[in-house]
């Protein structure tokens, strides 16, 4: 590492004539910023220190084990085919960012990725490795929100660029946003406000219902959400909300509450292994013989790991799903190119992490420098991005994409048209109209320096 | 409270393998708990070959039994002369190798073994519904357990064993192979983490990951019950798990506190374990 930086540092002032030309011409071709302005700023986070070079470095700290593995790996896979598109200039990146020719404004992407094990204090450390090392331009991960809030903070305090990956908490985009961070997948809240009428429509009003929450950020803020909802609009109770650790090993005594509670309905809040686990072992309990599972924010692989049919008729919320190759020409691209490549169906979290950096690539390509702060400027300015989703935009007072929610439902094994055809995508209602007012969760965005 | 029997009556099957290997040969198994995640996934192997459950555990627990003496044999056998600190390392070494060992041949994502038809389903207690399986876990834990107790207290080998946890000096000196023994007793302390594995395959279902948090309860109950003690390792087990679990109704944030906390007060009273023996040397 340090012979490469070494390198490039070596590289960059041979190039640094030319290298200034290119910045000047980009922009003046965009015209809306001065080229002074970038030029002349003091040095902010790893700008211009990162990009000197002919290559820039992204920082990416996802879960390769403990209880969310699987879907980091796929986090990761979406993350690398979005880097092999962007240095090759494949046609699917240059419909997202327009302006891109290869790399990232002519400078190839690496990345160096670490395992966190969804613990927020290992990947705050795997990241300011990355920033002190590596002179990162850009950092990730998620998963976990508790990573993901930890992340932001780090973002804002070193003033380097985050993209969030997996995250549906209320706080990665309300109470803990920053100004250096970007959210692709919804809020719970909007998850909620998108499935709950389904939900009212599905089972009715009046029904008692059960909730199993993990014991941090995520399962806080999306089963308030959840239960605000139900209770306020359909006249539901909660008669139980069982609060479980992370990573819990058994869920018997949750539960036996949950069994004994009388509710009708299900809500398991879980995520990753501790959703695949609660939901075989609510079976062992009878649970679901006599509840309805509803699961409001879906798990990526959770229909494959869970099996034995559990999830026919299960309602969930998703940010995406394959299927939808059949509504959007760029989803179809994007889970030909994963599926060539990793020989499976791309899950929510790929197609999010492969958002991500395309709409980074195309924000960075706009500005025409990687100075953050007019890099942020491009998320700010609203404008419309061309997404696996169709036509999405960021909101300026959160840092949060306005996309639509997907809402589905397991299939039957009989109805299943493949083996991996386990969600029916029944509606994809329009992000806009579901989300609450930015500032709803205090979010307070801070500094540009 | 039954929960916390069927956890306990695991913990004691798998404490009772690590208490007899480090009674023995003084070794400290770090990879036991690996070797509980590895009887989980061979039976797996097995069920998905055969379809039959009993084949499964028989399938996961001598597949373990002869990784440990294979284990022993190539490896460990080198470690009995050399300090405490080497034998953690290789151990904790051989524990990391066999998890990613699992997660690059299986992946992450994780897979279940439904436990037998006959045993699916819940049963009436008559106060609460309770899974059928999970009270079969405990009886066949038991009869696990009693075929140990048979093996440790009713046959030659046996008695080797127990000598050996007495005084392993004497018993090479009485011109007994204690390196065959040794293999021996390895290999059924690591089938019996390897049966518990497979055993609890149904109830959990199978990660690369889920042999390292048993292992830190294992420790625990063996600590609890007294290092090297069978007996030790039984009670051991069923204390600890009704700790996890009661604990776990209240508030499950407290579990491992009131695990540890509890460990503490046993070492501050009986400083070598419940029903541990003279220290060793």
């Amino acid at each position: 590492m340090v012979a490469n930086r070494r390198t490039f540092l070596g590289q960059s002032l041979a190039m640094g004539a030319g290298i200034g030309g290119i910045s000047a011409g980009g922009w003046g071709a965009l015209g809306l910023l001065s080229p002074a302005w970038a030029k002349d700023e003091p040095p902010l986070g790893t700008w211009p220190a990162g990009s000197q070079g002919s290559s820039v470095f992204i920082g990416i700290t996802v879960p390769r084990t403990g209880t969310y593995a699987v879907q980091g790996e796929d986090e990761l896979k979406g993350y690398q085919l979005a880097v092999e598109h962007i240095n090759a200039g494949h046609p699917l990146i240059k419909a997202i960012s327009p302006k891109t020719t290869k790399g990232v404004l002519g400078k190839e992407v690496k990345v160096g990725v670490a395992d966190d094990g969804a613990k927020p204090n290992q990947a705050v450390q795997n990241i300011s490795r990355f920033i002190s090392e590596n002179k990162a331009v850009l950092m990730t991960g998620g998963t976990s929100s508790a990573v993901a809030v930890a992340l932001n903070k780090l973002a804002q305090r070193e003033k380097v660029l985050c993209v969030v990956g997996i995250s549906g908490s209320n706080d990665t985009t309300g109470k803990d946003c920053v100004r250096y961070s970007v959210r692709e997948c919804f809020y719970g809240q909007t998850a909620a406000a998108g499935i709950g009428p389904v939900l009212l429509k599905a089972f009715g009003k009046g029904k008692k219902a059960a909730y199993l929450t993990p014991d941090y950020t995520y399962g806080h803020t999306v089963q308030k959400s959840m239960s605000d909802f139900l209770n306020k609009e359909g006249g539901w109770t909660t008669v139980t909300n069982q609060v479980s650790p992370l990573g819990a090993p058994d869920y018997s005594s949750f539960l036996l509450n949950i069994a004994n509670s009388g509710a009708e309905i299900f809500l398991n809040i879980n995520w990753g292994h501790d959703a695949v686990l609660s939901i075989q072992q609510a079976k062992q309990f009878g649970v679901l013989d006599k509840q309805k599972l509803v699961v409001p924010y879906q798990v990526p692989f959770l229909a494959r790991e869970v099996g034995g049919n559990l999830l026919e008729g299960v309602y969930a919320a998703t940010d995406f799903w394959w299927t939808l190759e059949d509504k959007y020409p760029l989803a179809k691209q994007f889970v030909a190119e994963f599926e060539k490549k990793y020989g499976y169906k791309p899950e929510w979290g790929a197609n999010a992490c492969y958002m991500q950096f395309a709409m980074w690539a195309n924000a960075v390509e706009t500005a025409g420098t990687f100075y953050p702060p007019a890099v942020i400027k491009v998320y700010e300015s609203g404008a419309k991005i061309q997404s696996t989703v169709g036509e999405v935009h960021f909101r300026p007072e959160d840092h949060q994409l306005v996309r639509p929610v997907v809402i589905v439902r397991g299939k039957k094994a009989s109805e299943m048209k493949g083996k991996e055809d386990y969600w029916e995508v029944l509606e994809v209602l329009p992000g806009e109209p579901l989300m609450q007012k930015p500032d709803a969760f205090g979010c307070k965005l801070g500094d540009y320096s | 409270m039954f929960n916390g029997l069927v956890l306990g009556a695991l913990l004691a099957l798998i404490s009772s393998g690590l208490t007899i290997i480090y009674g023995t040969l003084g070794v400290l198994n770090l990879a036991h708990g690996a070797m509980f995640m590895i009887g989980g996934y061979a039976g797996y192997l097995t069920f998905t070959a055969t379809g039959s459950f009993p084949l499964a555990i028989l399938g996961g627990a001598l597949f373990v039994m002869v990784l440990g003496v294979v284990m022993e044999r190539v490896i460990i056998r080198h470690f009995y002369g050399r300090p405490h600190e080497d034998q953690i390392l290789v151990t904790f070494g051989l524990s990391i190798v066999f998890v990613e060992a699992i997660r690059f041949s299986f992946g992450s994502l994780s897979y279940s073994v439904p436990p037998p038809p006959w045993a699916t389903g819940v049963t009436s207690l008559g106060f609460m519904l309770y899974p059928t399986y999970r009270l079969v876990v405990v009886g066949i834990v038991a009869v696990a357990l009693l075929a140990l107790y048979l093996v440790l207290y009713r046959t030659r080998l046996g008695m080797i064993v127990r000598a050996g946890i007495e005084d392993s000096v004497m018993v090479d000196s009485l011109g007994i192979n204690v390196f065959r023994v040794f293999m021996v007793v390895f290999g059924i302390g690591a089938m019996a983490a390897g049966f518990a594995g497979i055993v609890n395959a149904p109830v959990v279902s199978l990660t690369p990951d889920m042999g390292e948090m048993i292992l830190v309860q294992t420790f625990v109950v063996v600590v609890i019950g007294g290092v090297g003690s069978f007996p030790g390792a039984i009670l051991g087990g069923l204390i600890a798990g009704q700790i996890l679990s009661i604990t776990s109704m209240i508030n499950p944030g407290y579990a491992y506190v009131m695990l540890f906390a509890a460990m503490t007060l046993v070492l501050l009273i009986r400083p070598r374990g419940l029903m541990g023996l003279r220290s060793r040397d």
